[in-house]
């Protein structure tokens, strides 16, 4: 299993939560984007409509853990000889702080994270999401990530 | 989560009256006489009343698709849960549920407790929500959150609240959050 995109998918295959939101992603090299795909059922409040916050801002986590994911295995891919097929245990998140700023349409979301720092035991991480416009997030979080030392 | 009257008292009167079994006509009068305080038990009949397993969120899409209950609801505060289901595991090693299911949780219980302070907002929306995770939930079992809302100003609802699976003081996660608050007098029943 060499090909990136196969490794990326397995990254992200078998995660029942994933599917239950209904998130997919886009891998280009290092950087990742997912996808929220609209659907009545992660409506929160049906008179505004407005997506729940808690669907969204569990968007924003599973980003982060992903993109931090990919990048360990993209190293993991590139220092070992021989990929094993293995990824390290996902990183576990220590805190998550989520800022809502605008209300989340019925509509498709996507998200972005930024990895500020991957130290060895903990990832600082920044993320983002929008919907019409890259510029106008609508939600936005950073958290911190324990990540499993390599033996 | 964005929480107004208007929705709360058109799913009333979808689910929370029809769960009571009463005519259309007695609904119709009972959402005409119901007052601000009634309001602010804006589930109806006091979850206490269904027993351990309190009653499903209804009137909340996202919520009812996770199984979310309301198990009590008192002044500032109120108690929620989500049963343990393998749709929800986010480490598939471990069968632990997914943080974010958590954050949902959370999320909804710290509204709800804001709703209920005693200033009597008439709609709210969430400013921001951080969690602390003391510690993965453990599998197949069931958790529950309890929101504090220790202080609501004018415009601003100040939230704690806690996850665990039965000993709040062994918490799964904890979480201090601040909502954004508008009152009826504001003419603004939407979220602000």
């Amino acid at each position: 299993m060499n090909n990136k995109d196969e490794v990326f998918a397995a990254l992200t295959a078998n995660i029942p939560y994933i599917s239950f939101l209904g998130v997919e992603f886009a891998r280009r090299g290092d950087e990742v984007t997912a996808h929220l795909s609209y659907t009545p059922k992660l409506i929160g409040n049906p008179m505004l409509p407005a997506l729940h916050g808690g669907a969204t801002g569990a968007f924003l986590e599973i980003t982060a853990i992903t993109s931090l994911a990919w990048v360990t295995a993209l190293e993991k891919m590139e220092t070992e000889s021989a990929w094993d097929g293995t990824f390290a245990p996902q990183p576990k998140t220590i805190d998550f702080s989520i800022d809502y700023l605008r209300s989340g349409k019925p509509q498709d979301a996507y998200a972005r994270a930024l990895i500020l720092r991957r130290g060895r035991r903990v990832a600082n991480v920044r993320v983002e999401a929008w919907q019409g416009e890259r510029d106008k997030p609508f939600i936005a979080a950073h958290g911190h990530f324990l990540l499993s030392q390599s033996p | 989560m964005i929480f107004c009257k208007a929705f709360l008292r058109e799913r009333l009167f979808c689910f929370g009256f029809a769960a009571l079994h009463v005519t259309s006509q007695q609904a119709q009068d009972g959402l005409e006489a119901m007052s601000d305080d009634d309001f602010r038990g804006w589930i109806a009949p006091d979850p206490k009343s269904h027993g351990e397993q309190g009653m499903l969120l209804s009137a909340i899409p996202h919520s009812t698709e996770l199984g979310m209950r309301l198990i009590s609801r008192d002044p500032d505060e109120a108690v929620m849960m989500i049963p343990y289901d393998p749709r929800l595991i986010g480490d598939p090693e471990t069968g632990v549920m997914h943080g974010g299911a958590i954050t949902a949780l959370l999320d909804t219980c710290c509204g709800t407790a804001v709703m209920m302070a005693s200033s009597k907002p008439s709609s709210t929306a969430t400013l921001d929500l951080r969690i602390n995770y003391m510690r993965p939930a453990t599998k197949e079992r069931d958790v529950y959150a309890h929101a504090h809302c220790y202080r609501a100003t004018r415009s601003v609802g100040f939230v704690r609240a806690v996850a665990y699976h039965e000993d709040r003081n062994d918490p799964i996660a904890t979480s201090s959050a601040a909502f954004i608050l508008n009152y009826k007098e504001a003419k603004d029943e939407q979220q602000g």
